[in-house]
Formats: C-alpha cells, sequence, structure tokens
C-alpha cells in the first residue's frame, strides 16, 4: 500500500469513526481567532499548534497523560515534522474538545499507532504552510525553500524567515491537500527517536500541582462517599442527622443511585469543610445496607463451581480444529492441568477523586480521566444537563491502569456538587479505592495438551470457566477464537463456560492478555518440558520454524499477528539472557522464558529467579525483547514503560488478589495488595528489535509475559509449577 | 485549636483539630499540594516529609505533634544543596511515570543521603522500600539516588 494511498484511507475511517480528527486538525483558525485566543503576536496554524512572534511553539497534547507518556510523545511527532527546536516547544493540555481534537483517551496502547501518521501530517501541513507564506514574502517557488529548526531558509539568496515572523501570514494561507504532503524519512527525524525526559518532570519534581487531587477551586468542599461494601447493594437508612452535628460537617445526605455499576451508586455523601473531617465524621457513619443477592458470592465458591463446571463439556464453543480429542489418544505424552487467576485491583496510587462545579446551568469538571468523553455523557445524563454545558478539564492522572476508563467518581463528585450548591472535591479514600474497583475478573482453565514422539504438540484444549450470563461475557471476561497458538496445532479445542457474578469488572492493563498468558505460556513449558524439549526451541517449532530464507515458515491465519515477529523477539531474548547456559545456574536458581503478542506489540521474556528453601522468590533480573515497529519514538520513555511493566506483572504474580467474601472484597490497603516494592524489583534489562512495521504502543504489551516468565522459571528452579495466582510461598517451602 | 508550625523556613499558625494528621493540614490548610495522599496508613510513603531532617510519613502524624520540629516538604526540599543535586539527578535519569509517587521518593532519598552520602544498594533497598512506585521506576529511582551521591549510576547488583 503506497503511504498516499494509507492517508486517503485514514481521512476516511477518522470520517467513518464521526471523529472527524484530521479535517477538524488541519482547520486554521482565522487570524483574528487566534488573537482573540490572547497569543499576542501569536497565530494558530491548526488546532494543535501555534506560534508566537517570537518564534515559541505551543503545541496541545490531545490526550490524557497517566504515566504512559503521551504528554511529551504525541507533540515530539508534531514538532519534529513542524522542523522546530523541541526547546523552543510549550506543551499545553487540551480538555476535552471532541469537536477540535477527535478521540481523547488514554487506553488500548493505542496513542502511537492511531497517531504516529495523522500527528505528522499535523506538523508538516504547519511547515508546508510556513513554507508557502515565506515564499510568498520572497516571491519565489516554495520548491527553492527549506526549514531548519524554526526557521524557513530560502537556499540560493540566502534569506532566512524564523517561524514566528512567518505565522501570522501563514495562518491565512489554505491548508494543504494531505496528499501533497511529504513526511520526513526516519534519517531526517530531528526529535523522534531522542531520549527526551518527560515535560510535567520539573513540576512533578518540585511538587507542584498537576494531579486531580490537586485542584483547587475558590469556596471548595470536600467530600467522601461511602458506597454499599457489597456489590449493588442500596441504603435502608443512614444517621445523616447526627453526622451533620460533627465539627466541620456542612451536609450529609443519602444519594438515592441507580442500579448500574459503571453509574452513580446509592451511598452516602458527608461533605466538610475539610476531607479530614468528612473522612474523619465516616468514622462515626452508621448505614443500614439493603445489601442484595450478591453478598452470597464469593471468591472461593467460584472456584468450587468452576472446578464442577469442569467437569461438564463447556457451554460454548469458541474454536474446534481438527479432532482434540482423538489426537490425545494417540500422543506419546499427555497432559491436564487447571489454572487460575485472581481478581485484580488498579491499585492507581492517586486514589479516584473529581471535582466538580455546578451552577447556572453549567458543569464545571476537572478529573483525572482516562476517557473524559463518556464520562461527560454520563455526567449529562445523570444531571439531567445537556452534555454541551459541561466542560471537562483533564488533569495529569496518577496512574491509570484501565481503572479510569470508568467515570463512577466523576458522576459521584459532579451529582455531589450540584446537591450541596458548592464546587466539591471528592476524594476516596484507599479502602473505597480498592473495594470499589472494577476488577481483573478471576479466571479458570482446564488444559489437555498431547506432543508426538518427535516433540510436536498435536493436541490442546482449554476449557475456560469465565464469568457471564446467557452467552455474554463480563467485561473484560472473555477469550478470542484466536488466542495463542490457535491456528498453529492442527487438533485444538477452545471451550467456555459462565458464572453469574455480581461483581463489577473492567479492563487492567493488558485486559485478557494478563491472565490469558499466564495459563497458556505456562502449560506451553509444561508440555515442552514433558516432550523433553527446550522450552525455547519448542516454542519456535510451534511458531513454524524457519524455511530458508530465515524468515518465518509458517503464517498465521489471523491477519494481525505475523509468527515471525514473535519468534524474533523469543531468539533475541534468548541471545540477550544467555538462555543456552542456563544450566550452569546454582540449584534453587532457574530461568524461565515466554512470550506474547497483544496491542499490537510482540514481547519476549526470560526471567531468573531465585527460590529460598523458605519459599521466599526474588527475582534476579529479567531480560526483555520486544517488536513494537520500525521506530522507538521516545527511547528513553520506551525503557520506562517496558521496565515498568515487566514490574506490574511480576508485582501481580508475587501478591496481587483481592478476595470476594459475602459480596464484597475484603482487602483495604497496601498491606493486603502488594505492588512491587524497590528490594523487590530486578533489573529490567530493554531490547527492541527494529522492524519494517508501523510503529505501535507500549503501555501494555511488556507486561503479560513477564508472568508466565517468573513462574517457568520457579519451575526451572525447584522443579513445582504454579498453576494459580498469586504465587504461595508456602508451596514452594522445601522441608 | 491553633497551632504555629515551621514549615519550609516560615512559621504558620493553623486553626485545625490537633488529631489532624499534618498532610492535611499543608494540602488543605497551607495549599502545599505536593506531598500526596496514598493509603492513609504510611503503607506508601506518597506522603513523606522531613521532620528536622528525618522522614516523617504526614499522614499519619498528627499536627499537634509536630511542635518545634522544622517540617520541611518537596516544595521546599530544592532549598537545600543536597535536596536541589536529588531533584536535579531525577531530572537528568527522567525517573517519572506518572508522577503522583516522585515528591515522597524525593524526600526519603534526600533524607538517605544526608545520613549516608555514599549508599550501597542495600542502603537503598532500607530507605527506600516504604516508597511505593505504582509504576515501576524503581531502576531509575536507584539510579538517581547513585547520581546524586556521585556514585555509578550502572545497577552494580548482580544476578
Amino acid at each position: 500500500m503506497s503511504a498516499r494511498s494509507s492517508r486517503r484511507s485514514f481521512l476516511k475511517a477518522s470520517l467513518a469513526a464521526g471523529g472527524g480528527l484530521l479535517l477538524h486538525a488541519m482547520l486554521p483558525l482565522p487570524a483574528r481567532a487566534a488573537a482573540a485566543a490572547g497569543a499576542p503576536g501569536g497565530a494558530t496554524l491548526n488546532a494543535y499548534v501555534t506560534i508566537g512572534a517570537d518564534g515559541t511553539v505551543t503545541i496541545v497534547a490531545k490526550n490524557p497523560e497517566i504515566g504512559q507518556g503521551v504528554k511529551t510523545m504525541l507533540p515530539m511527532l508534531i514538532a519534529d515534522e513542524l522542523d522546530v527546536e523541541w526547546s523552543s516547544v510549550r506543551i499545553e493540555q487540551a480538555d476535552l474538545d471532541a469537536a477540535k481534537y477527535g478521540r481523547q483517551y488514554a487506553g488500548g496502547s493505542t496513542a502511537t499507532p492511531q497517531n504516529w501518521e495523522p500527528l505528522r501530517q499535523v506538523g508538516a501541513a504547519g511547515r508546508a504552510m510556513l513554507v508557502a507564506a515565506a515564499a510568498q514574502s520572497w516571491g519565489v517557488p516554495a520548491a527553492e525553500c527549506r526549514t531548519a529548526s524554526g526557521v524557513v531558509i530560502h537556499a540560493p539568496s540566502g534569506r532566512k524567515l524564523g517561524y514566528g515572523a512567518l505565522a501570522a501570514k501563514a495562518a491565512s494561507l489554505p491548508v494543504p491537500a494531505l496528499a501533497s504532503l511529504r513526511l520526513k524519512e526516519p534519517n531526517d527525524f530531528t526529535i523522534i527517536g531522542r531520549p527526551l525526559p518527560g515535560v510535567d518532570n520539573a513540576k512533578i519534581v518540585s511538587g507542584k500541582p498537576l494531579f486531580g487531587i490537586d485542584v483547587t477551586v475558590p469556596g471548595m468542599l470536600y467530600a467522601v462517599f461511602q458506597k454499599c461494601p457489597v456489590f449493588g447493594g442500596k441504603v435502608a437508612s443512614a444517621n445523616v442527622d447526627a453526622i451533620k452535628a460533627l465539627p466541620g460537617v456542612r451536609h450529609a445526605f443519602v444519594v438515592e443511585g441507580g442500579r448500574s455499576l459503571t453509574g452513580l451508586l446509592p451511598g452516602v455523601a458527608i461533605v466538610a469543610e475539610s476531607w479530614w473531617a468528612a473522612e474523619t465524621a465516616r468514622g462515626k457513619l452508621e448505614v443500614s445496607w439493603h445489601e442484595g443477592a450478591v453478598r452470597t458470592q464469593s471468591s472461593s465458591g467460584f472456584a468450587k463451581a468452576a472446578a464442577e463446571l469442569a467437569k461438564e463439556t463447556p457451554q460454548h464453543s469458541l474454536r474446534r480444529d481438527g479432532d482434540a480429542e482423538a489426537a490425545l489418544a494417540r500422543a506419546a505424552h499427555r497432559l491436564e492441568a487447571a489454572y487460575s487467576y485472581p481478581f485484580l485491583p488498579h491499585l492507581d496510587l492517586e486514589p479516584q477523586n473529581c471535582t466538580a462545579r455546578v451552577a447556572d446551568g453549567k458543569v464545571e469538571i476537572w478529573a483525572p480521566t482516562q476517557l473524559p468523553g463518556p464520562g461527560a455523557g454520563l455526567v449529562a445524563e445523570t444531571l439531567g444537563i445537556p452534555e454541551s454545558a459541561i466542560t471537562v478539564h483533564m488533569t495529569r492522572v496518577g496512574g491509570g491502569f484501565g481503572r479510569r476508563l470508568r467515570n463512577d467518581y466523576m458522576v459521584e463528585a459532579a451529582w455531589i456538587a450540584k446537591t450541596v450548591e458548592a464546587p466539591v472535591k471528592l476524594l476516596w479514600s484507599r479502602a473505597d479505592d480498592i473495594q470499589h474497583d472494577f476488577y481483573r475478573p478471576a479466571g479458570f482453565h482446564f488444559f489437555k495438551g498431547g506432543v508426538d514422539s518427535g516433540g510436536r504438540l498435536i493436541a490442546l484444549s482449554d476449557h475456560f470457566v469465565t464469568f457471564g450470563h446467557g452467552g455474554r461475557v463480563a467485561d473484560s471476561a472473555g477469550m478470542s477464537a484466536g488466542e495463542f497458538p490457535a491456528e498453529l496445532v492442527d487438533n485444538l479445542d477452545y471451550g467456555m463456560s459462565t458464572m453469574q457474578l455480581g461483581v463489577p469488572t473492567g479492563p487492567l492493563r493488558a485486559p485478557g492478555a494478563n491472565g490469558l498468558a499466564f495459563v497458556f505460556q505456562s502449560f506451553l513449558d509444561e508440555l515442552a518440558h514433558a516432550a523433553g524439549k527446550d522450552p525455547l526451541e519448542f516454542h519456535l517449532a510451534l511458531l513454524g520454524g524457519k524455511d530458508a530464507a530465515g524468515t518465518s515458515a509458517k503464517r498465521s491465519r489471523r491477519s494481525d499477528f505475523d509468527t515471525g515477529r514473535l519468534g524474533g523477539v523469543l531468539e533475541l531474548v534468548a541471545e540477550k539472557s544467555g538462555w543456552s547456559k542456563r544450566r550452569a545456574l546454582p540449584a534453587g536458581t532457574g530461568m524461565g522464558i515466554a512470550s506474547y503478542y497483544c496491542h499490537l506489540g510482540y514481547f519476549a521474556e526470560v526471567v531468573q529467579a531465585t527460590v529460598a528453601p523458605s519459599g521466599d522468590v526474588k527475582v534476579d533480573k529479567v531480560w526483555v525483547a520486544g517488536d513494537v515497529g520500525s521506530q522507538i519514538i521516545n527511547p528513553s520513555n520506551a525503557e520506562n514503560q517496558v521496565q515498568g511493566a515487566a514490574i506490574d506483572g511480576l508485582g501481580e504474580a508475587l501478591g496481587q488478589a483481592v478476595t470476594i467474601e459475602g459480596g464484597r472484597v475484603l482487602e483495604a490497603n497496601f498491606d493486603k495488595v502488594r505492588p512491587l516494592r524497590i528490594d523487590e524489583a530486578p533489573p529490567v534489562e530493554v531490547h527492541f528489535r527494529l522492524t519494517d512495521n508501523p510503529p505501535t504502543g507500549l503501555g501494555e504489551p511488556a507486561l503479560p509475559p513477564a508472568i508466565p516468565a517468573l513462574t517457568n522459571a520457579i519451575f526451572a528452579a525447584t522443579g513445582t509449577r504454579i498453576r494459580e495466582l498469586p504465587i504461595e510461598r508456602a508451596k514452594l517451602k522445601r522441608a | 485549636m491553633s497551632f504555629l508550625i515551621e514549615v519550609n523556613g516560615t512559621k504558620r499558625t493553623v486553626d485545625v483539630a490537633g488529631e489532624t494528621p499534618l498532610l492535611w493540614v499543608l494540602r488543605e490548610k497551607l495549599v502545599l499540594l505536593g506531598s500526596k495522599y496514598g493509603c492513609g496508613a504510611g503503607l506508601c510513603g506518597a506522603c513523606t516529609v522531613h521532620l528536622d531532617g528525618k522522614p516523617a510519613r504526614s499522614c499519619l502524624l498528627p499536627v499537634a505533634s509536630v511542635g518545634a520540629q522544622k517540617v520541611t516538604t518537596i516544595e521546599g526540599i530544592g532549598e537545600t544543596p543536597l535536596g536541589r543535586r536529588v531533584q536535579q539527578a531525577w531530572l537528568a535519569a527522567d525517573v517519572p511515570q506518572c508522577g503522583y509517587c516522585q515528591a515522597g521518593q524525593i524526600m526519603s532519598a534526600t533524607a538517605l543521603l544526608s545520613k549516608t552520602p555514599h549508599p550501597s544498594d542495600r542502603d537503598i533497598d532500607g530507605a527506600m522500600a516504604g516508597n511505593l512506585c505504582r509504576c515501576g521506576t524503581y531502576a531509575r529511582i536507584r539510579a538517581a539516588i547513585k547520581k546524586a551521591a556521585g556514585l555509578s549510576t550502572a545497577d552494580a547488583r548482580t544476578p
């Protein structure tokens, strides 16, 4: 496909999606509008770029910054093609404005693939307009002009004009046709590919207010909101009059709420002169709840029910290739294993919070959110106010991980602010945050696998027991028919059964993959060992080996999945980790390998772990090899993301679960749900394999393989197979 | 009740209940928003400040117990040469992802370096294990501490 036709198809796609991103982005504001926007002497070239008379370039960062680095990375794309010095660029965080910016969100590791070309086009269009302005001023053909570091140069005459001097004229010129734009060749990048620090770093290290929790509005009150500990419960009665009499408390009231777990829930709001006063008053709150039907649900109950369901035929067939049963019967080595993983919380370090002001029929929201648009929609619907009357300011977000794709805290703040007729900052306590999450759903997998005498995987079946009802699975609780290694095994059977769940679930960093990679990559490791094969060789054989030209001989029919790229990162990580020399490791120390493809990224990881006789697991080191295409846009952030994702995965495996009992979550703080700490965090060595593919995102895909690489390492170190998360030290204790 | 506390070199009078944790006095009364709430239980370290140069979890510290001890917060740490050096090391190492924990990390790191100018990896583990980074920027936190200490920033730990 030529670059031109791909641009045209982008334009079409964006119109079809209703976003109109590019067209809007390309509409230059008239010079007078730019002046009215308060940039003295400045000119707005398009929705993203304003150039001041002094040459200062202001670039709008359109998406929420949740720590994934987009507030730096997306403007880098524009700045490079605009051809300015990064040091002359100021970044401004956009408010929610779909008409100007199209979809604004943080999720799915999509910022890079969705913006790699369009935002470079935004920069290139701006550059073309500046060149046209200079050419007109000089009366020379634009083709004789070039740009460098914010200056247009007419080479034949040696004349130069800075962008600042050209901005006003450029803004009055027509927007160039997309097809006429020439993007830079990678060799000409001056900003893309440079390790640039985060644009908010100076504010972060000096404690400047940036986050949702830091928002201060004149006359603001502080709120806590107590919901029923049992999901779906309602308030029967509460001692709100007694609460109102407590020091500093201004308001206390019952919120009727609705039934949708993603909307405004029933509860009791306490609004006070300080958050501490509100939180202290909550200690005296007495609520009688109608707990409802979910109170009978528990983690242990689900595990029992899943084991019972596993004895039956799956309720739904996801995929059936060949005849797995017959192939199993003739396999030289047969294995059966039951795997499971628990409900997981998100543990954003900045607890859910939102500040809202409702006055004169208008709503103003300041929120740390990954998905501001639907948040505004939810507020509009719940408060009965048109969406056009709602302004959402996106603050920096103290951790997203998928939690803030839901905007329940936003509608709570808006409702409370409307009720008390004053600006309100709602802040959840840590217990609120852990006990009212949208959890990564638990999952149960019952595998059978068979390997022939040559060590080839000939049969695989999985009965996946998950949550749902009537053929519909709960949010983030599904498995696709293409789940790896589908299409690479001749006889394969994926079936699914569901259990009804009243606990809210949702996406957690690398949703689906964060559980599926663990179970499939662990079971494949089991099969490799059963066949007496090196797990690396077993994986490479599964991917089809190499043909004479060195490319993968076998292609999955899944159009978006390239077995050769996965094999490439497996080989790279094996080389970097010294995989072939692992037998020389001391007793009690082992290496595990795993790979996974998700969010358009290919990752393979090796973990080296040491298990003490006490059962304590120490992760010695992690090696990561990733393939996210042809270009690492910001190598500093890329390394940071990958290291963080690996640490995150290890933390989930070693210390995280929430326990449902009586329809509620038992854990309430970081003592019981443990992210990794610095003394437990291993060095993570990161390597990228650059391939001729469009660049893709890094927020998520490095996480999933870390977990099975760890559990496979524990097997190598101890001979004990971990089939249930989180890892229980008692199971690894040697007498 | 009224309390006189010294924060970042300035004496401030605040009128709050004596059991109010220092964190909320800083954030809501003095509008020093750099110290963060993360757990309210001394488990995450996001609220770390210094009392007479020693690290303290301000989310658990009643304002009445501060007395004459000098409070330093992230907003004031850059006033000392060491604090400034730590901040610069953080910038050079491009430590933050979301950034929410980093004020607490910097406060703990500065306290460590003031007591132990050339910390070993073990010293770093000991002083920093109370500060969670949910994004997992630990390798860079370690590197930044070593840089601020003038040590080699290579991760010296062998697997």
